[in-house]
């Protein structure tokens, strides 16, 4: 009979599955094929404070669109395609504070769909330029109503004009979470080959914490995953949502979760700085902060006596973020 | 005296108000007067040294006073203050 460990190793198909996909990366019939399976990197100067624990992480940001977002974009147009809610002469429009906008516009170029996007004036400029490098037409809201004034405008627009457009809504489509359910939850425990004890990743629409956990949970409960949260509701931790003090996405449910990280934000920016430093990855401040919590996880556990191996995400990189200098700040491009 | 835009996240402070208007000749002196009539929001802009903490944003009439004098930059009879935060979510 077979020991319950020996159930949970990929089979024979899936292995080969696997093997099939890389194969395909190499040389993809679209850019879209290339989204996904993305490396898992061991951050071995960062966890030296923590003896007996791994710490590792997905580079996200090595998807084409540049951030762990293809993967719920890609899953919530394909899944749209298929109802036949969207096709050539739909539009897709959504809110987004970034990252799902080049997502959405890179997916919508590659598939012929036009794209529209909601976006808090605030938003950083090369986002906004790369957004409108693809042909995605950009709608501003009033950046001091945040990602839910994006939202709340979003709504209107559609409502407007119902037949002209297709609304995916990334904070309640069960495409996103469905994303990292059959992708980013099975490679971490495909990569880590089984040992990973502890998924870690904070909260913007909630889809890659639900899923990873849903399919981590389903290998093994013993796996304990956490969501991150800034720490106050006036934060910098851009792609991050404090659920108190926001509109709650419908995909969000925290029964699923093991626990909360409550991060301030300096230790999410101090930790994006640690990472270019120590490790030469240059990420995002959600980046940061995932891995600052990882490093809260981590140091807990060495502290109890305890070994593991902590899993987060890199959301994106660092460059995304860019404040414009000076001297270039009238410079039109 | 200038208007002050507050972001939601602030406005628990302001009884709601998404606009306050307050006085002051710098950014330094609105922030001081913005404190007194709204006791406790000068700490979730600024931080211990009273510098604007880093991933705020404080804008005198569309310019980032990072580009400009900082605290103290000068505040204009008519201009719109705005205090942005960075975007959440998604």
């Amino acid at each position: 009979m077979a020991t319950s460990a020996a159930m949970l190793m990929p089979t024979g198909y899936e292995q080969l599955q696997l093997q099939l996909r890389s194969a395909r990366a190499v040389c993809a019939q679209r850019i879209t094929d290339l989204i996904g399976n993305t490396p898992l990197v061991r951050l071995r100067n960062i966890e030296r404070s923590c003896r007996g624990v791994e710490l590792w992480a997905k580079c996200e940001f090595a998807n084409p669109g540049g951030s762990v977002k293809d993967r719920a974009a890609l899953g919530m147009v394909t899944d749209a395609i298929a109802r036949g809610e969207l096709a050539a002469g739909i539009t897709l429009i959504d809110s987004t504070s970034g990252n799902t906008g080049i997502a959405y516009s890179m997916v919508g170029a590659a598939f012929g769909i036009d794209v529209t996007l909601v976006m808090p004036e605030n938003v950083s400029t090369p986002r906004k330029q790369v957004t409108c490098a693809f042909g995605t037409q950009i709608i501003f809201s009033d950046p001091l109503e945040g990602s839910d004034g994006a939202i709340v405008l979003a709504r209107k627009i559609v409502e407007a004009e119902p037949g002209k457009y297709y609304y995916p809504d990334q904070y309640s489509n069960a495409s996103n979470p469905l994303a990292h359910y059959h992708g980013t939850g099975v490679e971490i425990w495909q990569q880590t080959e089984g040992s990973v004890t502890h998924f870690v990743a904070g909260i913007g629409t909630s889809g890659t914490i639900m899923g990873t956990t849903r399919r981590l949970h389903e290998y093994s409960r013993a796996i304990r995953c956490f969501g991150i949260q800034p720490d106050d509701a006036m934060h910098g931790l851009e792609g991050l949502k404090h659920i108190p003090s926001s509109i709650v996405p419908p995909i969000y449910d925290e029964s699923i979760l093991d626990g909360m990280i409550w991060l301030p934000t300096d230790e999410g920016w101090d930790m994006s700085e640690r990472l270019a430093r120590e490790e030469g990855l240059f990420v995002g401040h959600s980046s940061g902060a995932n891995v600052a919590g990882a490093l809260r996880l981590a140091q807990q556990l060495t502290q109890a006596g305890e070994s593991g191996v902590v899993v987060t995400m890199l959301c994106d990189r660092g460059d995304r973020y860019f404040a414009p200098l000076k001297w270039e700040r009238n410079y039109v491009w | 005296m200038a208007t002050v835009r507050i972001p939601t996240p602030l406005r628990k402070y302001t009884q709601g108000r998404e606009d306050v208007v307050v006085s002051g000749q710098t950014v330094a002196e609105l922030l001081e007067n913005l404190e007194s009539s709204y006791p406790g929001i000068r700490e979730r802009i600024c931080d211990e040294s009273g510098a604007v903490r880093r991933f705020v944003n404080v804008f005198v009439a569309d310019e980032d006073i990072r580009f400009l004098d900082n605290l103290n930059t000068p505040v204009g009879e008519a201009d719109e203050v705005s205090i942005v935060p960075a975007i959440a979510g998604g």
